[in-house]
């Protein structure tokens, strides 16, 4: 029977080419829009990761409750031991280590006094390391406005915006006044060797990025860090995530404030809804698509059907069952259907190939002050080749399904006095 | 004459148990916590929330315009100064970095140090009776100490607390205990007076634990080890050029 009706689709393109041309429409649209959308939630999941979460990351339960005041005091200690301890568990993520603190950047004038100050978000990463994947993970050498990256204890990177507005120049001295951990004040001279700029607004109003040593020494931080943060070999795994989290909590004894706690991208308070919400849409768009596509294919193949009237009565008038009639009319559908899926998968594939180099944004986003890349990708996974199918055969059985139950009401004593007419 | 009145006044008016009016018992307090000139040593222990940290300081005071405060340690500490002239607050840091920092605005109420004490309160000489408006609320028996309350209600804007409530010692009229709000009636800072020391005629805070209500920590003791009233102190130690001495 299949053999009969593929010869039958392929051979009578009245029966089958509107069907399949509206299914790899809505295909095509589907695959389009789940690898955008999957290259965007990645784009800004994997963005926050880079700069802010990791996609795991240790921290102290009192500094996980104070998040947004940056509790220094909550800081990680003993950080040797628990840096071994995640390697031996976890050898499979790199391990970093961040503080983040805010304070003031002074600028001295000839005679060492206050020229000008302002405000600022210090950033410490390993910068010096000969083996540190942090420049490339946050792309500053690519970031690098002027002069050069740091290349010895001391030097720091300012956002250019903000070197502007303190009028100050690649070699020039600025002094970071920010609290030690214990809450003393700390003050420190650099020298900046060079600007950065990001191309977001949070990131270039005001920010330090330093060494982690420095500011170690700076913060009074020995062998202690804000946060540890861990990164997968390939982007974010939300199952992979849950189950470091899950194990390494699971062996934390103590409740005290100052024990370290593991939490994925989910649990931060932003990401953690935005990424259900990303996991969702995938969902929510099938349904849409599964929904119109079924309204829109019930349509044609009502159409179908009217047109095939004569086809159908001749079938019954010879004796074929009515049974026999809608199930080879489900059977056809289906074949439409991964056709259909198979052209739209296609077409959806060359354009979301087209899509993958990326927009950019930046333009849009220069006065944001999220936390968000400048160019949006799209993204192609192992979902992008099968999600239009679900739509895709889904609807066109479903339209069959609801047009043809014309069938049953056809009386087969009144077939003759129809095909006279 | 007007003052040799109003002395016999409050005399007799505390002989004879009646409750002094609330201008009187402020004018008191100043006697003893107001002073021209003083050169003191104290020592702040920090108690912060992993541990606690002890800071030693000399400060030079003169009126309520000009103090220096240098600190003596821990080692990370050392030599760091802190100049007071009128509303400006200049910080010291010695070498390697060697910097005059100005440090105004909002950030004169930030805590020095780590501590419950805000470089306001650190330098604080203020007269009570020339900053806050007050009233009697009654009587209460306070850390052992039979004490009035008052209320007081600053006079203006350039105050770092807009009320106080104080309880003051009936017999050594110093502010025993008192909770400091901001004009929202939040609670912004708990002090006490835990001891006490009678020198140069007049009652003296020895230990003062401090409790900023906004932070998380287990709160700061001031401790008073030494102070000279009407001390010789140098006209240049409060200019930056005294700083770098």
């Amino acid at each position: 029977m299949i053999k009969f009706l593929l010869k039958g689709i392929l051979r009578d393109h009245h029966r089958s080419l509107f069907p399949v041309m509206i299914v790899s429409i809505g295909v095509a649209l589907t695959v389009v829009l789940q690898s955008w959308v999957t290259g965007v939630f990645g784009d800004l999941t994997e963005f926050s990761a880079k700069f802010n979460t990791g996609h795991v990351r240790v921290m102290t339960k009192g500094y996980a409750e104070n998040i947004d005041q940056i509790p220094n005091d909550y800081a990680l200690t003993d950080l040797d031991n628990i840096i071994n301890n995640l390697n031996k568990d976890f050898p499979d993520v790199t391990w970093e280590k961040r503080i983040k603190f805010g304070g003031l950047i002074d600028i001295p004038d000839e005679n060492g006094e206050t020229k000008i100050q302002g405000p600022a978000v210090g950033l410490a990463i390993d910068m010096l390391s000969k083996n540190s994947a942090e420049l490339d993970r946050l792309k500053i050498r690519k970031s690098l406005k002027e002069g050069k990256l740091p290349t010895k204890p001391g030097e720091i990177l300012l956002s250019n915006q903000f070197a502007n507005k303190l009028n100050i120049q690649s070699g020039d001295i600025v002094t970071i006044i920010s609290s030690t951990m214990y809450g003393s004040m700390a003050i420190n001279n650099f020298i900046m060797s060079g600007t950065v700029e990001f191309g977001s607004a949070a990131m270039d109003n005001g920010a330090v990025i330093i060494d982690i040593a420095d500011a170690q020494n700076m913060l009074d931080m020995d062998d202690a860090t804000s946060e540890l943060l861990g990164y997968f070999t390939h982007n974010y795994n939300q199952i992979k995530a849950t189950k470091i989290v899950n194990k390494y909590n699971a062996t934390l004894k103590s409740d005290d404030e100052f024990s370290p706690i593991m939490q994925s991208i989910a649990d931060d308070r932003f990401l953690g809804s935005y990424i259900e919400y990303a996991e969702s849409f995938s969902g929510i768009m099938i349904f849409i698509f599964l929904l119109i596509m079924s309204v829109v294919l019930w349509n044609s193949g009502l159409l179908g059907a009217l047109r095939r009237y004569g086809e159908v009565g001749v079938r019954l008038a010879i004796g074929e069952a009515k049974g026999h009639i809608y199930l080879s009319m489900i059977v056809e559908s289906i074949m439409i259907g991964i056709i259909g899926s198979i052209v739209g998968t296609i077409i959806g594939l060359c354009f979301a190939s087209l899509l993958v180099k990326g927009i950019d944004i930046g333009a849009i986003m220069k006065n944001t002050t999220m936390m968000m890349p400048s160019v949006f990708r799209a993204q192609i996974t192992v979902e992008t080749f099968y999600i239009g199918f679900i739509p895709g055969i889904f609807s066109t059985v479903l339209g069959t399904i609801l047009s043809g139950i014309g069938i049953y009401k056809r009386q087969t004593a009144e077939l003759f006095k129809e095909l006279e007419a | 004459m007007k003052k040799f009145i109003i002395g016999i006044l409050m005399i007799s008016s505390f002989l004879f148990g009646q409750t002094p009016t609330a201008e009187e018992i402020l004018q008191k307090i100043d006697d003893n916590m107001v002073f021209e000139k003083a050169i003191t040593t104290a020592k702040m222990i920090i108690h912060g929330r992993s541990r606690s940290r002890t800071i030693t300081s000399k400060s030079w005071a003169k009126g309520n315009d000009l103090a220096m405060v240098e600190y003596l340690s821990p080692a990370r500490e050392k030599g760091t100064k802190m100049l007071k002239t009128k509303n400006k607050l200049w910080i010291y840091t010695p070498e390697p970095t060697d910097r005059i920092i100005s440090i105004s605005g909002h950030l004169l109420r930030q805590s020095v140090m780590g501590s419950d004490l805000s470089y306001e309160d650190m330098t604080d000489n203020s007269s009570m009776i020339d900053n806050y408006e007050a009233k009697v609320l009654g009587d209460e028996v306070i850390l052992g100490r039979k004490c009035w309350i008052l209320e007081l209600i600053a006079k203006n804007k350039k105050i770092a607390y807009y009320s106080r409530k104080i309880w003051v010692d009936i017999e050594r009229l110093l502010p025993i205990k008192e909770e400091r709000f901001a004009k929202s009636g939040k609670l912004l800072k708990t002090t006490e007076i835990t001891e006490a020391f009678f020198q140069d005629n007049r009652w003296f805070p020895r230990h003062m634990p401090f409790k900023d209500a906004l932070s998380k920590g287990k709160g700061t003791e001031y401790i008073l080890e030494s102070i000279e009233f009407d001390a010789d102190i140098p006209e240049y130690y409060f200019t930056k050029a005294g700083l770098k001495r």
